[in-house]
């Protein structure tokens, strides 16, 4: 796993873009062979989207070929409700963005049989070759789509009860109104989310520094269900320099020194976009 | 400006890079979605239809709003639609709406002064509703009758001598008129409330959808507050052609001020002329929600300075408002309702959204017609108005099509 700390969200969110971009153009997706993503709502994505759009605009990055698929959605609320995760992909990013609507995948909370229709996504995603790069964003509990503490590592697609401390938070979008805030989700599963080739976490802010930290310091746990990222061979987590106000002196000083060595000794043009080194090394530090 | 061209049926329409005023506010960096004259819902044609724009419209960063509405006209471009009849038979009627168009105006209620019954039969064939697009030029809301049962002291510029000084009921309405019916002819009518029998009429009226509005009248306070109670829910040209007011009788202007009875919607000739900017500024104060923009136009409206027929009557138009010829009798106006929205934003300082909503959102809900128009909700008609920082009209769209030779 690789940890990468910028000054503040907005870099976070430069690195974060420029890196999709990256991944996308290199990936060079057709018709025949698309780019598949997984996508996150909620407010630390949101600047990560406005930079898509802006790439998008400047004409240097395409979602023609690209196919997405949402972590998750609540239930029971109309796909056009403001709150509703249809409404903050639509406004964020889809209305912004050249991708076909028949591409675009988001679960539908107001479907008939709710274990079914999660069943179908799962499917989807397989008959889509699986997800190529999966973004994410966490609570401050540490949880990635809606599982909540405790839901298992090895989860697939499904319907979930939200945490009352959720609910309790919705509430302001609600109108205080309690009774009127979703209290079930459909979400993608812990697995779904690690089955992906390659997993990027967003994490921004001081109140999520205690999760950074319980995700990569302490051992994979289902309370802290990031943490799952530990096992995954391709992942990066994001932060700004706020979010690491909980993590050990030692873990930022050695996550900084290595994107250090790898970008003034070992050289970019030995490194690809994963930060993997290349099997033969051309030229970099060690034979000066 | 090069203008797209025109959409075919059943072909979606995106207008992107725009600023839109919806809901009160506005908002940046949005879209408009469009279909066969309408207004779409786009996360409807995303999620549900899955369906991709046909077409395209760069609108630049300017702000779009709904079309300007005009309840209160009496003429444009060369058409008087109290006299003109020969012009109308010609088709003055839609060259005045197609310039209207050109302005911004994208629907309105074309208005007859106090006329002789004939006037009326033979005006009112080439007024009735009809739909805003292309061909037809801005729409047609019905007609809004001013006068002739009105105070002979407050005649203004109307002619005496068809004035009526009593009324026993509707019917001696549809004497002068013919059959009114709201929506059509009659869908509003600008009434005396003091005259005999006319309180006892207005509640009819009112009961039949007509809009009754209060002007050129005498009344005070007492019998504009039986009015509101007899159903009448407009003012016609606030200040003009009323009582004056006082602070003990503060006369037709005391209705903004009302707590217990709902307060009209009142029509402001915003040109700095038939009000001063700050009567202008007092009555937007006093009732924000209410203000109606009206240009109170006449034929003169489009074209050059210059002596005109009103009615029987002769106007001089000078640089921007018009006399009763050699008087100093305001006659009308002839600037149009796009320069009033400018004007009235200037003399109040309001938000701009405000100065657009006093001639969109407020004449559709005076008329009942906020659903289809003077809105950008979706299922409303795609009648747009597309104006830069300094709000002058740059684009105009109607029925979903764009306008060609704007006048800014």
């Amino acid at each position: 796993m690789r940890l990468i700390i910028r000054d503040d969200t907005e870099q976070v969110a430069e690195y974060m873009a420029s890196y999709i971009r990256a991944r996308i153009n290199q990936f060079a997706p057709t018709a025949d062979r698309p780019f598949v993503m997984g996508l996150p709502t909620g407010s630390s994505p949101v600047p990560v989207y406005r930079k898509l759009v802006e790439y998008h605009r400047a004409g240097t990055l395409s979602f023609k070929h690209v196919v997405t698929f949402n972590m998750d959605e609540y239930v029971g609320l109309p796909r056009d409700h403001p709150e509703s995760y249809h409404s903050f992909m639509w406004h964020h990013l889809f209305r912004h963005v050249d991708i076909p609507p028949s591409q675009v995948n988001i679960l539908d909370g107001n479907a008939k049989d709710l274990n079914q229709e999660c069943q179908a996504y799962e499917e989807k995603i397989k008959a889509a070759g699986g997800i190529e790069f999966f973004l994410g964003g966490i609570g401050p509990d540490g949880h990635i789509a809606f599982n909540e503490p405790g839901s298992s590592l090895a989860s697939r697609t499904r319907p979930k009860t939200l945490a009352y401390e959720t609910i309790l938070a919705n509430a302001r979008f609600f109108g205080g109104d309690i009774s009127k805030v979703p209290k079930l989700a459909l979400t993608v599963g812990v697995g779904t989310v690690m089955d992906a080739r390659e997993v990027a976490v967003i994490i921004t802010g001081q109140h999520k520094a205690i999760a950074l930290a319980k995700c990569i310091e302490e051992g994979v746990n289902h309370m802290w269900t990031v943490s799952a990222i530990q096992t995954h061979p391709s992942a990066v987590v994001v932060c700004d320099e706020d979010a690491t106000a909980e993590l050990h002196v030692k873990t930022v000083k050695y996550f900084k020194s290595i994107e250090k060595v790898h970008e003034e000794l070992v050289g970019k043009e030995n490194m690809d976009l994963q930060g993997r080194v290349h099997g033969s090394i051309r030229r970099g530090g060690y034979e000066e | 400006m090069a203008t797209a061209s025109a959409s075919t049926r059943g072909q979606t329409v995106q207008i992107y890079n725009c600023r839109v005023l919806r809901d009160g506010q506005i908002f940046d960096d949005d879209y408009l979605w469009m279909r066969d004259g309408r207004l779409l819902n786009p996360q409807h044609c995303f999620w549900t239809e899955r369906c991709e724009p046909d077409e395209r419209i760069n609108a630049h960063g300017l702000l779009v709003t709904p079309g300007l509405i005009d309840v209160q006209i009496n003429g444009a471009f060369g058409v008087d639609f109290s006299a003109d009849f020969e012009a109308m038979r010609a088709g003055g009627v839609t060259r005045a709406a197609q310039g209207l168009l050109r302005q911004g105006c994208t629907a309105f209620c074309p208005t007859l002064v106090s006329s002789a019954p004939e006037v009326y039969r033979q005006a009112l064939c080439y007024l009735g509703p009809r739909e805003g697009n292309l061909q037809n030029g801005a729409a047609i809301l019905g007609t809004h009758l001013e006068g002739p049962f009105i105070a002979h002291e407050k005649k203004g510029a109307h002619d005496p001598q068809v004035l009526q000084s009593s009324v026993t009921g509707v019917a001696d309405l549809e004497a002068i008129y013919g059959p009114i019916q709201a929506g059509g002819t009659g869908n509003i009518v600008t009434v005396a409330p003091e005259l005999p029998g006319m309180l006892d009429c207005m509640k009819a009226l009112a009961e039949r959808g007509v809009v009754v509005s209060l002007g050129h009248t005498t009344a005070r306070i007492a019998i504009a507050e039986q009015a509101i109670r007899h159903g009448a829910r407009f003012v016609t040209h606030l200040f003009n052609a009323m009582g004056e007011f006082h602070h003990r009788d503060p006369a037709i202007m005391g209705l903004l001020g009302s707590v217990d009875l709902p307060r009209p919607y009142y029509g402001l000739i915003a040109d700095g002329f038939h009000a001063h900017p700050c009567a202008v500024r007092i009555a937007y104060s006093a009732h924000p929600k209410g203000v109606v923009l009206v240009t109170d136009a006449m034929a003169a409206l489009g074209l050059p300075q210059g002596t005109y027929t009103l009615g029987d009557m002769r106007v001089e138009m000078t640089e921007d408002a018009v006399y009763v010829a050699g008087t100093h009798t305001l006659a009308g106006s002839a600037i149009s309702l796009a320069e009033c929205v400018r004007r009235f934003r200037k003399f109040t300082n309001c938000s701009v959204v405000e100065a657009i909503e006093a001639a969109t959102l407020h004449p559709a809900k005076l008329l009942g017609i906020e659903a289809q128009k003077g809105t950008l909700q979706h299922g409303a008609d795609a009648d747009l108005c597309f104006f830069d920082e300094q709000l002058r009209v740059q684009r105009v769209f109607i029925h979903g099509e764009p306008v060609d030779h704007i006048e800014s």
